[in-house]
């Protein structure tokens, strides 16, 4: 918290104007948290509950019944594509793409921003614009073109496939994070450390690399989300058993049953869903600090 | 240790020409200051002379290499930057070692002369902590012991002190005169502070529009200003510029141009006339200082002393001196009163005019005569 509260336009005025004002806004707030939480405890409670229990209260309902048996029959069991091993593989699948994929990625963007901010050269400020260019282009833009690629190079249906696609499409983003950060780092300070006998790498590690944390966790968190969350690329370049677990998902939930398993197909949404909110709930904090701080205070 | 030459040395940023013709020649030993006003090329002259910024035309050299397109690293120069630019992850000790670390000093050399340069400027107390934990004055502090931990060919002071507050600034400026007259090493000081540059350096190099002005000791660019921006720039308050004639007849004297009915005549050396040469229009400079309260007593004193007569207009009393703006003619003159003697406003004051120290200018060519 900072030392000094806070100006709260809220606070001024008449006692009844300002309890009035507070009422609205706080009103106005409960029903979007409302709007956004409702889905999720639907889904939460919706994987503990049985098939009857669905069959006699609905899809929306508080349960009526209480087993953990969902959680572990998705996880484990549960016959998704042909195989019945639940989404365990799946979930491991998007472990081995979106962890080499964020690091990759992160890396990569880090140096191009560390070249873009403070090794100009002729024509850099274009190539930028281009680079950033990514961030705006649709992803099935792209598909056919990564569809060739992936053949050429013997990566189709592979995790290292996909990994390759989410490096190179996620450059874009990290690029412009890291570039717009390093910016912001004193030029002073690269010439100071030329003077003192430091190179293009001892700079970036020894001087860069130590004030980059803040924005390395943003890029981090946002590749991480971004990737583990992708859907179109992972159904498009993957299939059986090489699927990340959204792609998974959907086999999943059109496995070609009788019944819906409700209680299975919830649990399975909410292990899919777990590691970027994860990430989200132990990173967030530094997520909206990196955004908003400078390099230097 | 080594001397500085910099040949016929330009520079452009695209169509703009920041550096025209720099010639300079630096012993070795010496301080010297470049100074003037914002604009002036005077940083871009430093970073070309530390290698951060390439030479468009002409020669840098170091001792007897030419150094042209020799990296800042390779230069064998120190360097203290106006922001500090100390590293913020880094310990003050780490900040001070990085050069050497990077360079491969053996760890004891290291250490020897991180405790040399923290003994020297008084700050082995700091070395565990970071840059955001310390004041402005230790910043400084630390950005010099970086510098002074090497041995360089070479030291470079980019406005250092422009950050610091008034009273700090002084105590560092003696400083650094103190740090100079222990060590006495090639030094190259930027600032925009004439009162700095006075102070601190062997010899000033003025610079103007890319142009190098003037290159003197301090006395002499303050005495005989080569020109009429060097005389504005150099002492605060600036120089008192008058048009005027030489005289024709009479005693060696120049005569003022708008003296309102009265002729206002100040005497000169024969021999300023005689090079100056007779009825050529001039532009008399005269400092502040040298305008005072006429004073019977020290009249008998001192040669070539004028007196004029001036209503004053302003008093700005400064505690040392009283500055007083008063009118001659169509112009505002500075004269610098002693605060006894410093007059009221209204009043007509008779001022004594010490003629040995003027100078006159060219009013074309804005050069001295």
């Amino acid at each position: 918290m900072p030392d000094v509260a806070a100006y709260d336009p809220l606070g001024v005025a008449g006692t009844w104007r300002r309890r009035r004002a507070k009422l609205v806004v706080y009103v106005l707030l409960g029903l979007f948290a409302l709007y956004y939480v409702v889905p999720l405890a639907i889904v939460v409670l919706n994987s503990f509950r049985s098939l009857p229990d669905f069959s006699r209260n609905g899809l929306i309902s508080l349960p009526h019944s209480f087993s953990l048996e969902y959680w572990s029959l998705a996880w484990s069991k549960f016959c998704v594509g042909g195989t019945c091993k639940g989404i365990e593989p799946f979930f491991y699948n998007s472990v081995a793409m979106v962890v080499p994929a964020t690091i990759i990625s992160t890396a990569i963007g880090s140096l191009n921003g560390y070249v873009l901010s403070k090794w100009r050269f002729t024509g850099s400020e274009i190539l930028f614009g281009l680079m950033t260019l990514g961030v705006f282009m649709p992803g099935q833009m792209v598909l056919l073109p990564w569809a060739r690629v992936l053949g050429l190079l013997g990566l189709s249906n592979t995790i290292a496939g996909l990994v390759l696609i989410h490096c190179v499409q996620g450059l874009s983003f990290t690029t412009l994070f890291c570039r717009n950060y390093y910016v912001n780092i004193p030029d002073d300070l690269i010439k100071a450390a030329r003077i003192d006998g430091a190179g293009f790498w001892r700079i970036f590690r020894k001087i860069v690399l130590p004030l980059s944390p803040p924005i390395l966790i943003v890029t981090v968190i946002w590749q991480f989300t971004n990737i583990w969350n992708e859907f179109l690329f992972a159904v498009i370049f993957s299939s059986g058993t090489n699927q990340p677990i959204t792609a998974a998902l959907v086999a999943l939930s059109a496995g070609g049953m009788a019944v819906h398993q409700y209680g299975i197909e919830s649990a399975a949404v909410l292990m899919a869903a777990l590691p970027p909110l994860l990430v989200y709930l132990f990173g967030g904090r530094y997520f909206l600090r990196g955004l908003t701080q400078g390099a230097i205070k | 240790m080594a001397s500085l030459t910099i040949r016929n040395l330009n520079k452009s940023f695209g169509s703009v020409a920041v550096l025209k013709g720099i010639d300079l020649e630096v012993k070795t030993g010496e301080f010297v200051v470049l100074v003037g006003p914002s604009g002036c090329g005077k940083s871009t002259l430093l970073a070309m002379i530390a290698g951060l910024e390439s030479v468009s035309s002409g020669e840098i050299r170091i001792g007897d290499r030419v150094v042209n397109g020799v990296p800042p690293k390779d230069r064998d120069i120190a360097m203290v930057f106006q922001s500090y630019a100390l590293y913020p992850t880094m310990t003050v000790r780490a900040n001070i070692t990085f050069g050497m670390e990077s360079r491969g000093v053996p760890k004891q050399a290291r250490a020897e002369a991180l405790a040399r340069v923290a003994g020297l400027l008084q700050i082995e107390s700091l070395l565990g902590r970071k840059p955001s934990q310390l004041s402005g004055g230790q910043r400084q502090r630390v950005a010099m012991g970086r510098a002074l931990v090497r041995d360089p060919a070479l030291f470079l002071f980019d406005e250092p002190l422009s950050n610091l507050d008034a009273k700090l600034r002084v105590e560092m400026r003696t400083e650094i005169k103190k740090l100079y007259q222990r060590l006495n090493k090639t030094t190259i000081y930027v600032t925009h502070d004439q009162v700095e540059a006075m102070t601190l350096a062997s010899r000033i190099a003025v610079m103007h529009q890319g142009r190098l002005q003037q290159f003197a000791e301090p006395r002499t660019v303050y005495d005989r200003p080569a020109n009429m921006f060097v005389a504005g720039f150099m002492g605060s308050p600036s120089m008192n510029f008058l048009p005027a004639q030489i005289a024709v007849s009479g005693p060696a004297a120049v005569v003022l141009a708008e003296s309102e009915g009265q002729a206002m005549r100040l005497p000169l050396p024969d021999k300023v006339v005689a090079s100056a040469g007779e009825g050529r229009r001039v532009v008399l400079g005269i400092r502040p200082e040298n305008l005072t309260r006429y004073d019977r007593g020290r009249t008998e004193e001192k040669p070539y002393l004028g007196t004029i007569q001036a209503p004053v207009e302003v008093v700005e009393p400064t505690g040392a001196e009283t500055i007083t703006i008063v009118r001659i003619g169509s112009r505002e003159v500075i004269a610098c009163f002693e605060p006894d003697a410093a007059p009221a406003v209204g009043e007509t004051v008779t001022l004594a005019v010490d003629m040995a120290k003027a100078c006159l200018f060219d009013p074309e060519t804005e050069m001295l005569i």
